[in-house]
Formats: C-alpha cells, structure tokens, sequence
C-alpha cells in the first residue's frame, strides 16, 4: 500500500470524505444549476456513446438500416409521388378552357357584346373571341384538311368563345355550374368543356393517393416494428450490463437513455440514407419525365423534396425512433426484475 | 445501520433459506458473514442489496424498511452500499477507468471529480496505471480489485463484500482487510461474507455465523 502507516491513511479518507459529503449536498441538494448540468452531461453521454457502439461495429446494424432506408425512402417516394402528380393536375385544371361554340345565325357585333357580358361574370378571368374567318385559317393550319374547307361554299365553322376561368376555380362542381349558366344564353349552341378528363385525372389521383397513404402507414408500422426488435435484441444482448447497472443503483431512466438514443440514431441514419435514394431515383427518372412532358409541349419540372420535407422526413423517421425504442424498453424493463426465484410470503 | 428483524426467506422450490434470522449491524462496524455453502449468506446479501424482499421479518437499512420501499426508490437505497461480488461482475466492454467510474456518472458527478475519484480509488486498490485496460486483460485478483475500487470510489456508508478475498493472495488480501479497516475507522460499517476461516480469526472483529439458514452465532 501507498501510506506509510494508518493514521495517514486515515486522514486521506477522512479528507476525501469531507470533500464528498460537500459534494453530496451538491448533487442531491438545491443546487439547481448543478444538477442541470450533471443531467446535461447524463444525456450527452448516452447520446455519443449511443453513436459510438453504432459506429464501432456498423456491420451490426447495416442491415437493419438497410432495410429502414427502403422503407422510409418508399414512403417519402410516394409522398413526392403525390406532390408532383398534384402539381400536374394544377398545372392542367389551370389551362382549363371552356369554349361556347355559338349558334350559326349570331352576328359577330352580337358575339362581341355576349363576349363582354361574360368578361364581367366574376368567375371569368378572360373570354377570347375567334371569328369564322380565324377558326377556318386555324383550321386549314393545324388539321391537315385545309383543302377540304375551300371545297365548300359557306365557312360552315361557328364563332367561338374561349372562356378561361379564375385560376382559383379548379373545382369541377364550380366549373361544372359555370357550364351550365353559359347552356342557358339563346346564342349558345353547344358548351364544351374536357370535364371528363378532369374527373378522370381527379380521381386517378384520389386512388393514387389513398394507395399511397395506406402503404405509407404500413411501412411506417414497419419501420416501428423493425427498430423495435432491434432495440429489443440490442438489450438482449447487453442483458448482463443492465443487470450491473442496477444493481450499482442506477434508475430505470438512466438504464433507458442509451437505449433511447441509439433508436434515435437509427431512425436518424436511416432517413438521411432515406433522403439519398430517393433523390438519386429521382435524378435518374428527371431527364426521361422532362423529355415525356416536352414531347406533350408541357413545361412540366420534376419537384424535388423541399428543405421542409426534407427536415420533416428526418424529425419524424428520429422520432419513430425514439417512440419505438421507448415502447420494447419500458415493456422490457417491466418485466426485466432482478428477481429470480418466486418468494413464497409467509 | 443494517437491522435484520426475525427475518425469513422462503421459496417454493427449497423451502426456508432463512429462518428468524435477528442481528443488528453497528454504524462503523466491521462484520463477518460465515457459514457453509447454501447456510443463507447468498440469500442474506440478496436482501441487504435490495435485490429481493423478505417472505416475513422486516430488513432495514439506514433507518429504511426495506420491504416497504417502492420500486422507485431501490436504485437510491443500493447507492447507499458498495457492493463487491464473488463474481466481479464488471463490464467487460468498458475499461477499467469506465467500470469504476459507473456508480460516479450514475449519480450525476462531473467529469472532473470523476476522474479525480476514479484515480484515487485506483490508487487504493494498487492498480495506478491500468485504467485503460480492459478486465479482460487483468489477472482474477486484479479484476476483483476493479471490483473493490467500484464498491468504494462512491465512498458509501455502507460496504458488502461477498468473498473479496476468494482471488487474492495472502499478502493483497491483508491489504484489502487494511482498506476495509480504513474504511471501518471513517464510520462506514462493513459486512464480508468469507469462508476464509485464517483471515476472520486473525482479524479480530465480529462474526455472524449462519448453519442452514438460522443465525448459531453473532
């Protein structure tokens, strides 16, 4: 031994024993601030060392993560899936032309005067008037029977009026309605409107996005489920450390807290690898998507996920984890006593 | 400090363990458990360290019945105690410094007294220079030494040992009765549970002797 005889011996501990009873106080007593910080360090503690046992053998969780990436990337995929298809439903409905095909025997001085009443309708942003001479030159340009119409007498081609509706009014019942008080004016022959189209589409989307959804869920279940059981093996195999710990008097949140934060981690990890698949996909599929809307004369441009979405993904993928790992642990914690035998009370 | 009240333990499997065992340990008092194997002194340790309650008698420890405490309240009362097992139970994952640092991050020390306190516990147990060691690489006398610098470094009032000698050689084990002693002289009662029949007659402290659960001497 170090100390050249008890009594030297003695007043070092008797020393340090001071000290600690001070330090007692301390950490047990009022000092808030203390305690904030001991508390403070407690969580930074488990929350490296939670990253550092994934760090040190990555191999054991790769898979895992692996399979969370997939399954949170499919999910954020259908998301942007979703949005993009929105966007092309907006971007259609906004080009949504009514046109009024007017009857043969109206004037032109009579279509311009309906066409200005209409321009007042406050659900019209704009009405544009195509006269029989416009309609039959557009005709001969584009429909590739030009010399078919110089064959007849008579323009028999009506005068058109290209009603736009407000931006805001991508309702089809609104358009619908519309449609129908323009059926009603004596000059008007025929309405046309690609309502049919616009359903279509609609509800292509709605089925889409319901599909989406549920999916989403189910994965979502999924990725629970699969940080769960690794949580749950992950105890398992640190059985005997749990077991330690409580018996040096650790409390049942600090046995937790690794635990906690290396659901955490996984969650976090594999929505950053989430993230990654996805907008590489999406970077491969742009260049084919851009060409195909080019091809239709669309301008449409592929969204991509948002600095928003982005954060989102990764808050909720964390926090799954987190909530997963808490649900196995306190569960396991339940039943996990250090009793062995059962006690027969007396 | 540790009052047994006609305590008795009994499982359906064995039957009574212990039976009307009664001894009162003295704040400051160093006491040897004794007895042959499966007289009780497992079961008795279990019941001082919380681990488990009494089928009938009340254990009270430091003014607190221990059959009464709430669930939440046993990691507090095992902070009260150090407890040094046959077994070591240390973590072998962690160094030497980390295992016994454990009981100081779990009740919230900063990272400097830690340090402080884990080098000098070290110190005491004769083990300076191996904290970054892991267990694994220690002989079974150094390893139960790590297991004694843990039960202390806390500095509680209280000190369970159950056979801290079974590893050591004569010489170290004289100089862990010393630290025990030093502990002793503090106020910090000390119970060792020993079947080394040598080391208890050559220290002349009390000896509690259970025979097939029931307490023959104190």
């Amino acid at each position: 031994m170090k100390y050249r005889n008890k009594n030297q011996a003695r007043n070092n501990v008797q020393d340090s024993s001071a000290k600690q009873a001070n330090r007692q106080t301390k950490v047990a007593g009022g000092n808030f601030v203390d305690k904030l910080h001991a508390y403070r360090d407690q969580h930074a503690h488990a929350l490296f060392s939670s990253l550092g046992r994934i760090v040190a053998a990555p191999f054991n969780l790769i898979m895992t993560i692996s399979v969370l990436a997939i399954a949170i990337s499919f999910v954020s995929g259908f998301y942007i899936l979703e949005v993009n298809i929105q966007q092309l439903a907006v971007h259609i409905e906004a080009n949504n032309q009514i046109s009024l095909f007017l009857r043969d025997d109206v004037s032109e001085a009579h279509a311009n005067k309906l066409a200005e009443s209409i321009r007042k309708n406050s659900n019209v942003q704009n009405v544009k008037l195509i006269t029989k001479e416009e309609a039959a030159t557009e005709f001969q340009t584009y429909s590739g029977f030009g010399s078919a119409i110089n064959e007849l007498e008579k323009n028999p081609l009506p005068i058109v009026l290209q009603v736009l509706p407000k931006k805001n009014l991508d309702d089809i019942h609104e358009l619908e309605a519309l449609q129908k008080e323009f059926q009603q004016s004596p000059e008007v022959d025929v309405v046309q409107i690609d309502l049919q189209w616009i359903e279509r589409l609609q509800s292509i989307t709605n089925v889409v996005k319901l599909f989406a959804n549920m999916l989403s869920i189910l994965l979502g279940v999924a990725v629970l489920v699969i940080i769960g059981n690794t949580v749950r093996l992950e105890l398992h195999n640190r059985r005997e450390e749990v077991v330690i710990l409580k018996l040096v008097g650790a409390t049942n949140s600090f046995i937790q807290r690794p635990f906690l934060y290396a659901g955490f981690w996984i969650g976090f990890i594999s929505s950053i690898f989430a993230w990654f698949i996805v907008t590489v996909l999406m970077l491969i599929l742009r260049y084919s998507v851009e060409k195909l809307s080019s091809l239709y004369g669309g301008s449409f441009h592929m969204l991509f996920l948002s600095l928003t979405d982005t954060l989102t993904l990764i808050v909720v993928s964390s926090l799954l984890g987190v909530f997963a790992s808490w649900t196995v642990i306190s569960y396991q914690m339940h039943t996990t006593r250090l009793k062995k035998q059962k006690i027969l009370k007396v | 400090m540790i009052n047994f009240d006609s305590v008795t333990m009994r499982y359906p499997e064995t039957g009574d363990v212990l039976r009307n065992v009664s001894f009162h340990l003295q704040k400051g008092e160093i006491t040897f458990l004794t007895g042959h194997s499966g007289a009780g002194k497992s079961t008795l340790l279990r019941l001082i360290t919380a681990m488990e309650r009494s089928s009938r008698g009340r254990v009270i420890l430091d003014g607190q019945d221990l059959g009464l405490a709430k669930e939440h309240q046993l990691p507090f009362i095992r902070r009260k105690m150090g407890v040094i097992y046959q077994d070591y139970k240390l973590l072998y994952d962690r160094t030497v410094f980390d295992n016994v640092a454990l009981p100081l991050v779990i009740a919230g020390y900063g990272h400097y007294e830690v340090t402080r306190r884990v080098r000098a516990a070290l110190d005491k147990v004769n083990l300076t220079g191996k904290e970054k060691k892991y267990p694994l690489a220690l002989s079974g006398g150094e390893q139960q030494r790590v297991g004694i610098a843990r039960a202390v470094v806390n500095k509680p009032p209280i000190i369970i040992a159950d056979e801290p000698t079974g590893n050591l050689d004569p010489e170290l084990s004289a100089e862990i009765m010393l630290l025990f002693e030093q502990f002793q002289q503090v106020g910090v009662t000390v119970l060792i549970a020993s079947h080394d029949i040598s080391l208890i007659t050559q220290l002349n402290h009390r000896v509690l002797k259970l025979d097939h659960g029931q307490l023959v001497a104190s």
